[in-house]
């Protein structure tokens, strides 16, 4: 249980008090991480099942690791080549899942709201790694993990999202997330990229890079994806860079000396950030990976940690 | 026991184990098991290190990770900080909790202990030992023995000054 949650599916859903618990708790799961031998018996007998309809490599190494460092067991199963491609629907794979008995179904799928729906289905806890355009919390928490490690809290702190907001789940994970934790938070884009509306989330909207970052404690830079591009919304990654990417002269005119640079990966090279700002002193961006790691294990942790429900429990006991 | 009681029992505790660690007293560590072995620990390095001359390293370790008892939970523990800033490769550890009670914690100690090395030897030092043992573990340093029954609780109040410190038995709430 995360706060009063069996499942982690949508930071709106969560409170800031939900937030910090996991927020907390991660941070004693990165010292695991640390240690010369990365393993804990927490999670022995547990089955973590990924389950992905869409290609990543990031979010289900990561969650896989996170599993394993928990000595959960983590089975990956990927629509390219299983029964989904052979016109399985999303809740015949789930219940055929469910009868090998998970405690933990981590999904990804294209469609959002696809997590809920599973959640409603099976009776093992249900956690996101990301559902359309809607939610994608562990992102949102490990960019709230990394900010506040380096900067010690997000109360009164200025975070700006700059990209195709529109499509990005990662930008309203963060939005929630950073908000319920006291920032104020920046959106900028293209016009075409910015949905109406986003201003009732708690965003402020930007169309031009250089007032939407200044003064900013931290920069998330979303990542472009190629398919949206030569579509209507951009016609082209020169266009893109030129007006919304971050090079090493913007980022030095522009951001404050200690601004950070957050990227959710895989990085657009020359798109969104030029390489000497992907790899300068403002990135964060492979903490963010190590980090991804430790607030996905205080994830499951939580989730599927403590085995019988909240009712059937018996008292605690001493055991000093 | 007072507050007087309790500085004499960690400062007897200290001596006793410095001269059993005789020539080797370079090699020891003290580990807390948090939270109430992380203070006593402190104590109990203030002391080893007045009698050696030199303040042997220090660390602390959260055994919620290793506990054997989650699977009957409603809800995990909170995970609170380990710190072994030190290799525990050869060294003679001694391990600190303020009270002996099932054994089940020490056992949880015990295995995240050699998760981070081989260390030569553990020696385990407890400020109370108070009966009740479910596993095969005994104090190698106790600094009293305080028998209570399962419908007790021992408390353990120490304070960073040592002034309103003390042990206590009481009933526990609901039983």
């Amino acid at each position: 249980m995360i706060g009063r949650h069996r499942h982690c599916i949508a930071l709106e859903d969560y409170s800031r008090e939900e937030i910090l618990e996991v927020l907390d708790l991660a941070l004693s799961m990165k010292e695991v991480l640390r240690r010369p031998l990365k393993k804990v018996p927490t999670l022995r007998g547990k089955s973590v099942v990924n389950l992905f309809f869409e290609s990543s490599t990031r979010t289900r190494s990561s969650f896989e690791i996170a599993a394993k460092v928990l000595s959960a067991d983590a089975l990956n199963w990927t629509s390219t080549g299983s029964s989904v491609s052979k016109g399985e629907t999303l809740l015949d794979t789930a219940k055929n899942l469910e009868a090998m008995r998970p405690d933990v179904i981590v999904v990804r799928h294209a469609a959002s709201g696809a997590p809920a729906f599973l959640a409603r289905h099976v009776r093992c806890s249900v956690v996101s790694a990301g559902d359309g355009a809607h939610e994608h919390p562990s992102q949102g928490l490990l960019d709230c993990f990394t900010i506040r490690e380096r900067l010690g809290s997000l109360g009164g702190r200025t975070v700006t999202i700059v990209g195709d907001i529109s499509h990005s789940r990662v930008a309203r994970s963060d939005l929630h997330a950073m908000g319920k934790l006291g920032a104020s938070v920046r959106v900028c884009g293209p016009p075409t990229m910015i949905p109406q509306g986003i201003d009732r989330l708690g965003a402020t909207v930007f169309h031009d890079l250089e007032s939407a970052v200044a003064g900013a404690d931290a920069v998330v830079m979303l990542r472009i994806q190629h398919e949206r591009i030569g579509d209507p919304l951009i016609p082209g990654t020169r266009e893109y860079s030129r007006y919304w990417g971050l090079d090493v002269n913007k980022a030095s005119e522009w951001l404050k000396p200690e601004c950070l640079i957050l990227h959710p990966g895989p990085i657009n090279r020359g798109v969104e950030l030029s390489s000497d700002v992907a790899d300068g002193p403002h990135s964060v961006i492979l903490d963010q990976v190590e980090n991804g790691v430790a607030v996905r294990m205080a994830i499951l942790y939580l989730l599927a940690g403590a085995g019988a429900t909240a009712a059937g429990a018996p008292p605690e006991k001493a055991t000093a | 026991m007072n507050a007087d009681a309790i500085g004499r029992a960690v400062a007897r505790m200290a001596r006793e184990i410095v001269e059993r660690a005789g020539r080797g007293a370079a090699d020891l560590a003290v580990v807390g098991i948090r939270r109430g072995g992380v203070h006593l620990a402190e104590r109990l390095r203030a002391e080893i290190a007045r009698a050696t001359g030199t303040r042997p390293p220090l660390g602390t370790l959260d055994i919620a990770l290793y506990r054997d008892d989650l699977a009957e939970r409603g809800r995990v523990p909170v995970v609170g900080p380990t710190d072994i800033p030190f290799p525990v490769q050869g060294r003679t550890i001694v391990l600190v909790d303020d009270v002996l009670y099932t054994g089940r914690t020490v056992r949880a100690a015990l295995d995240e202990l050699v998760d981070f090395g081989r260390p030569r030897r553990v020696w385990l030092a407890v400020l109370v030992d108070r009966g009740g043992r479910e596993l095969p573990i005994a104090a190698d340093f106790a600094g009293a023995s305080v028998p209570a029954s399962d419908g007790e609780d021992v408390l353990v109040r120490l304070t960073e000054g040592g002034a309103a410190e003390d042990v206590v038995v009481v009933m526990r709430r609901g039983s």
